[in-house]
């Protein structure tokens, strides 16, 4: 799968053969996709240039690393990029190898091998306490702590740690609490970015009497749908009844879920706010809702289309709609509370088979942490770091510069993807748990009992509680 | 006898017997009975693989709602495919016996048994797509059915929600206010594209006449927004061709009017004083756009069409062949004895053909027990779940996001359990046609 959509990869795993259809399409995306990496794959060293380094590295000359992680295209450029430079400052010989999308199956297999890569990218939150569990990732050392401490907030910290051991280092994450809108069809109609849910409408609204079908919704990606439900839910319930239904602690029938479907009701409800209406989004891929906004510029099918900050790269890659002149966003509105900011992200960390990392380890890991490398990294686009210490202009445009910023203003308050944190079952398969239950909401918004209980029964089922 | 001689080489080299048998039970062993056995005990045990839990995962089977669907789906795929197949494969067959270019129309209706069955899904998965300009099946019904009845004038066309315009059932607007001779009604909607509404007039206010009921209806959203509601402001386009009605209390039509190339228009005032005013129903009406083939509730049957353009090509070629062993004798006498051709075709084709029939159709029914990679492709994952069969269901329990193979272990001994009494079917037949 296209590298643009990495963000939901399990969905983009279980949807890869049912999209086959559209895929045909959206596979030349993936050969195009590289004009945001700009011939930057080499030039990683030099990009530190005005900046002294933040960290010392050692002298590991003789050493090598294997470093897996699922990115591919140019997003895995543009990360051999940063270990290059990391080769450059100590003499080590680092190796890319690719991981398939399921890592949890990849490194079993590999640990019981008895040949695990040096280090790994974790997608999901529940892998990482997985691998911690079973004694299969070392503890970050103090050099690592060190730039954990001065560059990554509370928050992402904790994301990495498990039982009180921090293990990971989030090193790339995304943005899920985006709106990206069609400039024309914003402009035709008068509107402007909204800040609350109630303008939001009001936009929708709006644009639907200026002629443009408002918003189009990826309902045949149950991943997408669950994200429109983890943004609302987290603004309206707050992060502390979010973190209690992740976890289950509160049962989907409860009344926050009630209201946070009303609210999402008040747009999946009306027909005429969606393009092809409740049933022709629920055929609508997330390729489809993406190319329904920005394909047809003068006369888009629809104005917006919500979804991360990867929705830039696929636009870069599959119309001619320049982001940042054609192609804007706004944060998601907020409902009742604050604007809520849901990230996904991949976690960096050591596998070991005896409890501790290895010098060389150690230093890869600091690396990634330090905002040298986050500088490099950022520089080619398509890339966020929750690195606060890196600097906005190193982000290549005011789109991404603005995301980064809405990322980092959250703090502390910005929460990771739900339906990641699930178990897969509920959260991330076709057909079943949170996609499907979405799914049958989108199909009768008027039900959101039905909805409710169907989700309440799937999330016993998966948890087991 | 043979089997004498059989028995005393067995007796005297049993060494050899033994040898030459032992490749054969190996592979069998080791692929087939080997598998079935370790699905079998699997099936008793959790999803980790380490506890038994007994019939539990069976239990589970045919309680939860998913795997219930799947096995109902399965159910009217075994009872409808296969029936469906066969019977156009016979028709074809018999057709095709008497027509010219027979052997061009078979090679025709066997094609698709060339494609995969994912290619196939993949191009039903097209075929079946909502949009008219993309998916097929819809293009065709919306063609025959706008060469019927004409498109609507304005479709998008609404009212802002509160502004007099009460939407009415069939989908025709109400005037709250009654209309009044000598007073202009303003009338606006919103809603339409600015391509479409590109080629209209500038909307201009109707003139007060005291002898009839007028007024304008009009596009009342300036491009760029600004203006302000409800009043015609320059720039805004005119709605032409828009039928406006006079309604009497009792529900009647007194009079009605189409709107000018301005948006005017004008009612005569002994018709249309003291009446409401309605926009018809008519003009609003949705272009139509097909049926939602991949929905829930038909995502089963066009699926399964899907299969029967594969294997009703098979059907027939299997037919045709055992249409041309039918002794024409037979056809002949009954001809000659008065028999029409449907007597025929009833009395004489079918029965010599009927066990032919039954294998073709218990082959298809076991072919249509896999069933997986049609259903796989051409349902979109919002209706997976309606269209589900076991074997999906069985890939989706192992290897989706449950892990768990205990379930589909379960699964995969269900199917082999459905497959048990046709293969019994299928093996006595065999062995009457030895005897014969």
């Amino acid at each position: 799968m296209p590298s643009s959509i990495r963000g939901p990869r399990r969905a983009a795993r279980a949807a890869a053969a049912v999209a086959v259809a559209s895929a045909l399409a959206f596979t030349a995306a993936c050969g195009s996709d590289s004009d945001s990496n700009g011939g930057n794959g080499s030039g990683g060293g030099d990009n530190g240039g005005d900046h002294a380094p933040s960290i010392e590295l050692p002298d590991l000359a003789g050493q090598s690393l294997e470093v897996a992680a699922v990115w591919t295209g140019a997003e895995r450029d543009n990360f051999v990029a940063v270990l290059k430079e990391f080769e450059d400052r100590t003499g080590a010989k680092v190796s890319f190898v690719p991981s398939s999308d399921n890592v949890s199956n990849f490194v079993g297999t590999k640990i019981e091998g008895g040949a695990p890569p040096d280090i790994v990218m974790v997608p999901q939150v529940g892998v990482l306490h997985e691998f911690a569990e079973k004694g299969w990732l070392a503890p970050v050392g103090p050099s690592v702590q060190e730039q954990l401490d001065a560059n990554f907030g509370q928050g992402w910290q904790d994301l990495g740690a498990y039982d009180g051991e921090q293990y990971g280092v989030y090193v790339k994450v995304a943005n899920k609490s985006l709106v990206w809108y069609n400039a024309n069809s914003f402009a035709a109609a008068g509107a402007t970015e909204p800040t609350s849910w109630q303008e939001f409408i009001d936009t929708a609204w709006l644009l639907s009497d200026s002629g443009t079908t408002p918003v189009s919704v990826a309902g045949a990606d149950g991943w997408t749908l669950t994200d429109w439900f983890e943004n609302i839910y987290l603004s309206q319930a707050g992060p502390e009844a979010y973190d209690q239904l992740a976890a289950h602690e509160i049962p989907w029938t409860d009344e926050t879920v009630t209201n946070a479907l009303t609210t999402l009701g008040e747009l999946f409800g009306e027909d005429t706010l969606l393009a092809g209406g409740g049933s022709g989004a629920l055929q609508t891929d997330f390729p489809a809702s993406v190319t329904n906004t920005f394909s047809d510029l003068e006369a888009p099918t629809s104005g917006m289309v919500y979804e991360g900050d990867f929705v830039a790269a696929f636009i870069a890659g599959n119309t001619d709609a320049v982001v940042g002149e054609d192609a804007l966003v706004f944060p998601f509105p907020a409902v009742d509370g604050d604007a809520p900011v849901v990230t996904a992200g991949d976690a960096a960390v050591a596998l070991t088979t005896d409890g501790t990392a290895t010098e060389a380890q150690e230093a890869l890991l600091a690396f990634l942490a330090s905002t040298d490398a986050a500088r490099i990294w950022a520089q080619p686009g398509g890339y966020l770091s929750p690195n606060h210490s890196l600097e906005l202009e190193a982000y290549p445009d005011q789109v991404t510069q603005d995301i980064a910023a809405a990322l980092l203003a959250a703090g502390d308050d910005f929460r990771f993807d739900m339906s990641d944190q699930a178990p897969a079952a509920f959260g991330g398969t076709t057909g079943q748990g949170m996609w499907q239950g979405l799914q049958n909401f989108l199909r009768n918004p008027a039900d959101i009992e039905g909805a409710q209980e169907y989700l309440e029964a799937q999330a016993v089922r998966a948890y087991g509680h | 006898m043979a089997s004498a001689k059989a028995v005393a080489v067995i007796r005297a080299r049993p060494w050899a017997v033994a040898c030459f048998l032992l490749p054969a039970l190996l592979l069998l062993g080791a692929l087939i009975v080997y598998p079935i056995g370790y699905t079998i005990q699997r099936s008793l045990f959790d999803a980790s693989g380490s506890s038994f839990v007994g019939l539990e995962n069976f239990q589970d089977l045919f309680t939860n709602e998913a795997t219930r669907k799947a096995l109902s789906n399965t159910l009217i795929w075994i009872v409808v495919a296969p029936a469906v197949a066969t019977g156009l494969g016979l028709i074809f067959a018999v057709l095709t016996e008497r027509i010219r270019w027979a052997t061009a129309f078979k090679l025709v209706v066997f094609m698709p048994m060339a494609i995969s069955m994912l290619a196939a899904g993949i191009i039903f998965r097209l075929v079946y797509e909502q949009d008219p300009d993309r998916g097929l099946a819809n293009a065709a019904l919306v063609t025959v059915h706008d060469t019927f009845s004409g498109g609507a004038a304005w479709p998008d066309a609404r009212p802002r929600p509160d502004t007099g315009l009460t939407a009415q059932e069939d989908g025709a607007y109400l005037v709250d206010a009654t209309a009044r001779a000598g007073e202009p009604v303003l009338l606006p909607l919103v809603g339409v594209k600015p391509a479409d509404a590109s080629g209209e007039a500038e909307a201009a206010p109707a003139a007060a006449d005291p002898g009839a009921v007028t007024g304008t209806v009009w596009l009342d959203f300036a491009p760029g927004g600004g203006g302000t509601q409800d009043v015609i402001d320059p720039g805004e386009k005119a709605l032409s061709g828009l039928k406006v009605e006079a309604v009497r209390e009792d529900g009647s039509v007194a009079a009605s009017a189409t709107t000018g190339d301005d948006g005017t228009f004008s009612l005569p005032a002994e018709d249309a004083d003291g009446t409401q005013l309605r926009l018809a129903a008519g003009n609003f009406t949705a272009a139509y756009n097909g049926v939602e083939w991949l929905g829930p509730t038909l995502v089963t049957p066009a699926i399964i069409a899907s299969y029967v353009w594969m294997w009703a090509g098979f059907a027939m070629v299997l037919i045709a062949a055992g249409l041309a062993a039918v002794p024409r004798e037979t056809l002949e006498a009954a001809r000659v004895d008065g028999a029409n051709e449907w007597q025929v075709f009833r009395r004489i084709t079918v029965p010599l053909l009927a066990p032919l029939l039954a294998v073709v159709l218990v082959t298809l029914m076991i072919n249509v027990l896999k069933v997986f990679d049609l259903v796989y492709v051409i349902a979109p994952s919002s209706s997976q779940a309606d269209a589900n069969v076991l074997a999906l269901e069985l890939y989706r329990s192992s290897f989706g996001g449950g892990a768990n193979q205990g379930l589909g272990s379960a699964i995969a001994v269900l199917l082999l359990v459905l497959c048990v009494p046709m293969m019994i079917m299928n093996v006595r037949r065999l062995r009457q046609e030895k005897k014969r």
